[in-house]
């Protein structure tokens, strides 16, 4: 069982909510990913706190567990207002905290972001960090007081996977206790089974199912591959080698040859 | 024993040009003083772009928008039959393959043929996807033009005013059209929320609609003659009808200006926002309720369904049709079941 700030979650699957079709098909993706949380943008898909409120009610019925984030934010200030903002639309102390570095990539301005987690932290929000694999900057966010981290499997929307295996693996070793979720570039469900695979609690998808051709059976994939991915974890793979191993003895068989 | 229509929005006017011209004696109700002025029809993109429309919406929207420029080249002389072209700039060309496998009719294009068909973008795109099926109008003209073939069939468009209650319970049919005004009644109705701009630019000239693809900002450049332009359209999860975002019009004229930077010279002639009515699917649906029948959710696609929509309207009233398609309870949700 996954447990993100004292909350029990059976599902490893976190969805985005942006850029699907139609609130409907959003609504049938969510429930073929099994999803529990799914991350809402404030400043993007909305106008404004006093606005959106059919989409906001959209989200409701849903009756999953929302995690806005504050999307689109490139400062400090924008980032913490946004947050306080979320906190009133969806009553909930978690935020998703992204502060953007760089238009291009989507890059986490990972300065920004750590003095807006001890912020918001402070005031008693449960702060999810998008951050890169950077074991220092994670060292700050956890300082800051995250006990979550969302590192980025390659740049926002971009679905190339998981960018820096070897970042990547040395987080999840370095951080053993602390829920890691792979957020960001994830393309295919093979990608998702991999970062579950090499231990990463979780993960979460926007792009990759709300722009396939059929988001609802993507998001049925997603969750197959997630839960493939965390039963290989848990199951303990094997250490890949250099040289063919055959598994039976061939020593002393019959015929050969 | 005539019909009611509520609202002169594309909805309302194409309902009651339906219902006239299969002989129904029609009186269209309209609550602002002018056309158009509370209509988001007003601030439309008037992309008659069925297959471009693909891209994100379900095949419905398809079929009745191909059934319907057939209807506005009859209906309205001043529809352009010249398709649609559709480019990324080179960082974004993974856009252009992502688009070109959700649509269809469509050619591909080198920058040669761009050139050939756009000679101002001659040069500025080495691939486009040329939708030639496709048509454009200029929404407004469009509705003054459906406004004047009532008229000639003496339908009477009553501005600022709306019907009273024993004038609606005595119609034969009410045909609701009034958009967003709607909700009270159909509560699954929610508003998006778009912003556009004019721009008047005499040294430019388009001969169709340029969509400029974008991972996170898309918009597209309608020509309406007379160096007008076009440029749209912000699409927010919101019901406020009023303000129009700093971050929109930089977003649209930084776009604008990317795909020629002539555009850096354009005057802007006006800012526009309107709330476009949506079902949770964003699929249009008519819904009878009594002796009412509400043509609503039209959604972004106000010019390309209008016509089909008022056809199957037409037929609802007069001959107690029924169109499962736009009719059954939220069809998408029953066919992912």
């Amino acid at each position: 069982m996954l447990e993100l700030y004292g909350t029990a979650l059976r599902s490893r699957l976190l969805l985005g909510t942006a850029r699907y079709a139609s609130p409907a098909v959003l609504s049938a993706a969510v429930r073929a990913a099994g999803a529990e949380i799914v991350t809402v943008s404030l400043r993007r898909e909305g106008g404004g706190e006093r606005s959106g409120q059919g989409f906001w009610a959209l989200i409701r019925e849903l009756g999953v567990r929302v995690l806005p984030n504050t999307a689109g934010c490139h400062s400090v200030k924008e980032a913490v207002t946004t947050a306080h903002m979320a906190r009133e639309v969806f009553g909930t102390p978690w935020i998703k905290l992204e502060v953007i570095g760089e238009d291009d990539t989507l890059q986490p301005d990972v300065y920004g972001l750590a003095e807006a987690a001890a912020i918001l932290c402070a005031e008693g929000f449960e702060v999810f960090p998008y951050t890169t694999e950077d074991l220092v900057v994670a060292e700050r966010l956890l300082r800051a007081g995250c006990r979550v981290l969302m590192p980025w499997g390659s740049p926002i929307g971009s679905g190339r996977g998981l960018n820096n295996l070897f970042g990547l693996k040395a987080m999840r070793a370095h951080f053993a206790g602390v829920p890691l979720i792979v957020d960001a570039g994830i393309g295919v469900p093979s990608h998702a089974a991999q970062a579950l695979e090499l231990g990463f609690d979780a993960v979460l998808i926007n792009t990759a199912v709300a722009l396939a051709r059929d988001p609802v059976q993507m998001a049925g994939a997603f969750a197959r591959a997630v839960e493939a991915g965390r039963a290989a974890c848990e199951a303990g793979p094997i250490e890949p080698r250099d040289l063919a191993q055959p598994s039976t003895p061939v020593i002393g068989t019959a015929f050969r040859g | 024993m005539g019909c009611i229509v509520i609202g002169a929005g594309i909805a309302g006017l194409t309902c009651a040009l339906e219902l006239a011209a299969r002989g129904a004696a029609v009186e269209v109700y309209e609550r602002s003083p002018r056309l158009g002025a509370q209509a988001c029809s007003w601030f439309a993109g008037g992309m008659l772009a069925p297959w471009c429309e693909r891209e994100n919406s379900e095949p419905l929207i398809a079929q009745l928008g191909a059934e319907s420029i057939p209807w506005w080249q009859a209906h309205f002389a001043g529809t352009v039959l010249r398709g649609t072209l559709v480019v990324a700039h080179p960082r974004d060309t993974a856009e252009l393959a992502q688009f070109a496998r959700r649509t269809e009719q469509f050619a591909t294009l080198s920058g040669e043929a761009i050139g050939a068909l756009e000679p101002e973008l001659a040069g500025r795109f080495e691939r486009a996807l040329y939708f030639a099926g496709e048509a454009h109008l200029d929404p407004r003209a469009a509705l003054a033009a459906l406004a004047e073939r009532l008229a000639a069939l003496e339908v009477p468009i009553r501005l600022g005013r709306t019907p009273g209650a024993a004038q609606l319970a005595r119609a034969h049919a009410v045909l609701d059209c009034t958009g967003m005004a709607a909700a009270p009644v159909l509560p699954e109705l929610r508003g998006v929320k778009g912003e556009m701009l004019l721009l008047h630019l005499p040294e430019l000239a388009l001969q169709r609609p340029v969509r400029v693809l974008h991972p996170r900002l898309p918009v597209y450049v309608v020509p309406r003659g007379g160096h007008t332009f076009m440029v749209g359209a912000t699409l927010l999860e919101s019901d406020d009808s009023e303000r129009i975002s700093a971050r929109s019009m930089l977003e649209l004229l930084s776009a604008a200006y990317a795909l020629h930077p002539a555009f850096g010279e354009a005057h802007i002639l006006e800012i526009g926002t309107a709330v476009r009515a949506a079902f949770p699917d964003n699929l249009p649906r008519l819904t009878v309720r009594g002796n009412t029948l509400f043509v609503n959710g039209l959604y972004r696609h106000g010019f390309l369904l209008g016509p089909a929509l008022a056809r199957r309207a037409a037929a609802v009233v007069l001959d107690g049709a029924h169109f499962p398609e736009v009719m059954d309870e939220d069809p998408r949700q029953r066919r992912l079941a």
